[in-house]
């Protein structure tokens, strides 16, 4: 920053951001990495949202009385946490922001297969989020992000119906994207890009996309379900005429469950590349890594039961599903192995990205390990709908996933946007995050263990220090936040100039300038190497290479 | 992944099989084969064939490439595995009452089938 | 190449095969979701008919074979017209393919038509009928099994209703391709949307294909 950069626009040569700059040309464009822009700045605005529901029952729960929301109002707030969080975030951040931008890059393509559908996805996503938006303002939910049955058609008194179209329309972005991802991967590789060439980002993303095209119709028509029942009164769940909620768990867990491997397997592939990159090095066992992530996505659907371990679903579904849970667990310890393997003898460097790659290793380990005593059926049933379990997912979706994304954006952040970032209030709020999050969360463990049930706002005097270092950790949290955005916002304009190539990174995206062309590449790109070909020189990098080991090609 | 052209008579052929299958299995259904079960077997494997004829046939399987059988046989096998899964609880729920039930031997033993929605209409 | 590509050939591709191939894969794609959507209702199905075969019979036993069975008929036809619309396009013959899309949306026309009377039907019974089968506060029969043929009818509608809407929507992009294949837009080069059309067309038929027998043909013996 000391040596002031040219930051005037003309700078910079021609490229995506700047070619045409007419808001029609935003609005309707259908060049890809324009699109995951869009989906950037409508997924951190729903971030806002989420955390801020989040900030608020945080608030209210310091104290063990209501003092701040009513019962009914704070379960307006969780909610509104949950939905916007899960639907609204979560499922989408990877994918259709990093996804989106790096996807056709990454394999050497001018664009996605369906540009117009990936446009498409963009406005029916924002069309779900603002009826899901109008649902909490106008009255709010106080169903649970679940909306479970037969409180959600039935009972409940608020606007379940424009929610649950939120949702629902919601899932059709997302299906357009993961089909999106599969085509173009299948059919638009640059030339000498073989299957086992491909980044592992990109694996991870085929993973995603197949299980957000298999599950996500699932909860669609759950969805529609509910709608019916409560919109018209066809009894479908209803249990006064001999209908089954349990049905409804199940349809609604044979989606749900999956998404968490939607929001995480994208993480894992972020984790992958940054490991690879900061750690100078080929990924150890790449072809387990990729075999993992579809064995993620595989199995993953084998195991909703174990949500439902105390619904009244039979002992013997619950022991079945207890047993088919563990599966899950190996293919994920096979890729903690591989990353730990290539960390080793590795030439770590810790940037701000390696950070959260970092930061996503433990804390993962702590969500899966956690898994592990929710899945095992005895445990459960103690544990169940107790603080346990809310720590236990934040630990995955946010540990996890939110950490995989900050890294990731860190990671492509030059690549984006065409500048750095300060790195060392970068690794600053890297650190306050991290701090922050396990304040949060921790002791959130500790109370569910102590019996401290999930979904209330009152409860007794021994919880109130937990629950106290709990919301404090929210706030650290919250601030660490505010600082990532503010630098990063600073950055666009006063960032230094990256450059094709600042890490010093293997990658068809490192090729090709910062931010890149409209149609990504000067000219279609041929691959000789394989992929994280470390040994060999980079056109494109800045340093001198770090081994100059033979390879074959 | 060429597609050549099909026949106007292959067309032709496969949707007279299709009116047959579609006469057959309206027919059949009017025959009590003794088990409900085999009725449903019956209609389901005419369902069945019929699907294949449009998916072979009409809609170009058999002259497509190996990638396009994958996704169509994955949608089953997913549909196999959730419709399986959530049976699983289904068929096991009566396990645990009706050993109890055995645990006294002189309690005439209902046959579950027909327990079933008395048993349900109660507590759910 | 770039003197001799073709206006339907989209920028981001290098060739058409590349371009047909990715349109078909997706499609495909496209179809497995649908697949797993329908496939929820019939789980629903499946599981209360398990617990409630009686009330499954007599339900199923109010639906109108005759129309089911004409309805079949007609959708299989229309899925005949829509393969031979792809294969008039395919040898290029324009006036051919726009024809038959026009058969294919008088036919998925009439199956709704004949959907609409059954509905109707059921809507008002007639007089002399002592049952009312719309699911809700109104639904009545004379039967132990009544709140169970409730949730039935709740599947029937719905199954029957998602099948509709598809047609619906098909029908619509049918229109679309019609107007377009008048202009002669469809020909032995670029036939792409016809084909796409005409596979989603066939899956809407093979769900009806399976909707037929599990609604109204069981417990009839």
């Amino acid at each position: 920053m000391s040596s002031a950069p040219d930051t005037s626009a003309t700078a910079m040569p021609k490229n995506y951001l700047n070619e045409k700059i007419t808001v029609s040309s935003w609005l309707l464009t259908l060049d890809h990495k324009r699109i995951a822009i869009l989906y950037l700045v409508s997924l951190l605005a729903f971030f806002l949202i989420g955390g801020l529901a989040a900030l608020v029952f945080r608030v209210e729960l310091m104290t063990p009385e209501a003092d701040v929301l009513r019962s009914e109002t704070y379960n307006k707030f969780f909610t509104t946490h949950g939905i916007v969080m899960i639907f609204f975030f979560l499922i989408p951040s990877i994918p259709a922001v990093l996804g989106n931008f790096l996807v056709p890059v990454m394999i050497g393509a001018r664009d996605f297969a369906f540009p117009k559908i990936n446009l498409a996805s963009w406005y029916v996503f924002m069309f779900g989020g603002v009826l899901a938006l109008i649902a909490t303002i106008a009255g709010g939910v106080e169903t649970g992000w679940t909306f479970y049955t037969p409180y959600s058609t039935m009972y409940a008194n608020s606007n379940v119906i424009l929610a649950v179209c939120g949702a629902f329309i919601a899932g059709f972005s997302s299906i357009m994207t993961g089909l999106n991802f599969i085509v173009t991967i299948h059919k638009m590789r640059a030339p000498g890009l073989t299957w086992f060439r491909l980044p592992l980002f990109i694996w991870a993303m085929y993973a995603t996309a197949l299980v957000i095209l298999l599950g996500t119709p699932v909860v669609a028509i759950t969805l529609v379900m509910i709608f019916v029942e409560r919109a018209f009164g066809f009894g479908i769940f209803d249990p006064a005429l001999g209908g089954d909620p349990i049905l409804f768990q199940h349809l609604f867990w044979f989606y749900s469950h999956p998404a968490v491997y939607i929001m995480i397997l994208p993480a894992m592939g972020v984790v992958s590349e940054l490991i690879s990159c900061f750690s100078k090095r080929r990924l150890y066992g790449y072809r387990v890594i990729v075999f993992s992530s579809l064995a993620i996505a595989v199995i993953g659907f084998f195991v909703w039961g174990h949500h439902m371990f105390v619904s009244s679903q039979s002992t013997f579904a619950g022991l079945t599903f207890s047993f088919l849970t563990f599966f899950v667990a190996v293919p994920t310890a096979l890729k903690m192995l591989n990353w730990i393997m290539t960390l080793h003898k590795g030439s770590v460097s810790l940037a701000s990205p390696m950070l959260y790659a970092f930061g996503f290793l433990g804390l993962f380990v702590i969500g899966g390990l956690t898994g592990l005593f929710l899945s095992t059926l005895a445990t459960d049933i103690h544990l169940h709908d107790t603080y346990f379990v809310v720590a236990h997912f934040h630990y995955v979706m946010v540990g996890g996933g939110v950490m995989g994304f900050l890294g990731g954006l860190h990671f492509w952040w030059p690549k984006i946007t065409g500048r750095m970032y300060p790195e060392g209030l970068a690794i600053f709020a890297a650190i306050v995050i991290f701090i922050g999050f396990n304040l949060t969360f921790f002791p959130q463990f500790q109370l569910g263990v102590h019996g401290m049930p999930r979904r209330y706002h009152v409860y007794p005097e021994e919880f109130q220090v937990l629950h106290i270092a709990s919301s404090t950790g929210a706030m650290v949290l919250g601030f660490g936040y505010l600082i990532m955005g503010a630098y990063l916002i600073w950055s666009l304009k006063f960032g230094k100039i990256a450059g094709k190539n600042p890490w010093n990174a293997r990658g068809l995206e490192w090729e090709t300038d910062s931010p890149p062309p409209t149609h990504n590449f000067h000219e279609t790109p041929v691959v000789r190497h394989p992929v994280y070909a470390y040994e060999y020189a980079s056109e494109t990098s800045n340093e001198p290479d770090v081994q100059s080991e033979k390879g074959h090609v | 992944m060429d597609h050549p052209v099909v026949p106007v008579k292959t067309y032709l052929t496969i949707f007279g099989a299709l009116m047959v299958l579609t006469a057959l299995t309206v027919w059949v259904a009017f025959i009590d084969f003794g088990h409900g079960l085999l009725n449903d077997t019956v209609a389901m494997s005419i369902a069945v064939l019929k699907a294949l004829l449009v998916l072979v046939i009409f809609m170009h399987l058999k002259y497509s490439a190996k990638i396009l059988w994958l996704i169509a046989g994955s949608s089953v096998i997913w549909m196999i595995i959730m419709i399986g899964l959530t049976l699983t609880d289904y068929r096991s729920r009566e396990w645990i009452e009706s050993q109890a039930h055995r645990a006294i031997p002189w309690a005439s033993n209902p046959p579950i089938e027909q327990a079933a929605p008395a048993a349900d209409d109660g507590h759910h | 190449m770039s003197d001799s590509r073709p206006s339907y050939l989209a920028h981001h591709f290098d060739h058409l095969e590349q371009q047909k191939q990715s349109a078909t894969l997706g499609i495909w794609l496209f179809l497995i979701t649908e697949v797993m959507f329908f496939g929820g209702l019939f789980l629903g199905y499946i599981v209360y008919r398990g617990l409630y075969p009686e009330a499954w019979h007599l339900g199923s036993g109010k639906l109108d074979i005759a129309l089911g069975a004409t309805n079949t008929v007609v959708l299989i036809f229309s899925s005949l017209t829509m393969a031979l619309a792809v294969r008039s396009a395919q040898v290029g013959n324009r006036k051919g393919c726009a024809h038959y899309l026009l058969a294919t949306i008088i036919l998925g026309s009439m199956f709704l038509g004949i959907k609409a009377i059954e509905y109707s039907h059921k809507f008002f019974p007639g007089p002399d009928s002592h049952y009312f089968l719309i699911p809700g506060k109104n639904f009545s029969l004379a039967s132990p099994y009544a709140d169970q043929v409730q949730i039935f009818f709740s599947f029937y509608f719905t199954m029957t209703g998602m099948h509709a809407i598809h047609m619906i929507i098909g029908i619509g992009i049918l229109i679309w391709l019609y107007v377009k294949a008048l202009k002669g837009s469809y020909h032995e080069h670029y036939y792409n949307p016809v084909e796409v059309t005409g596979l989603y067309w066939h899956f809407v038929d093979i769900v009806w294909i399976f909707l037929f027998p599990l609604l109204y043909l069981i417990g009839r013996h």
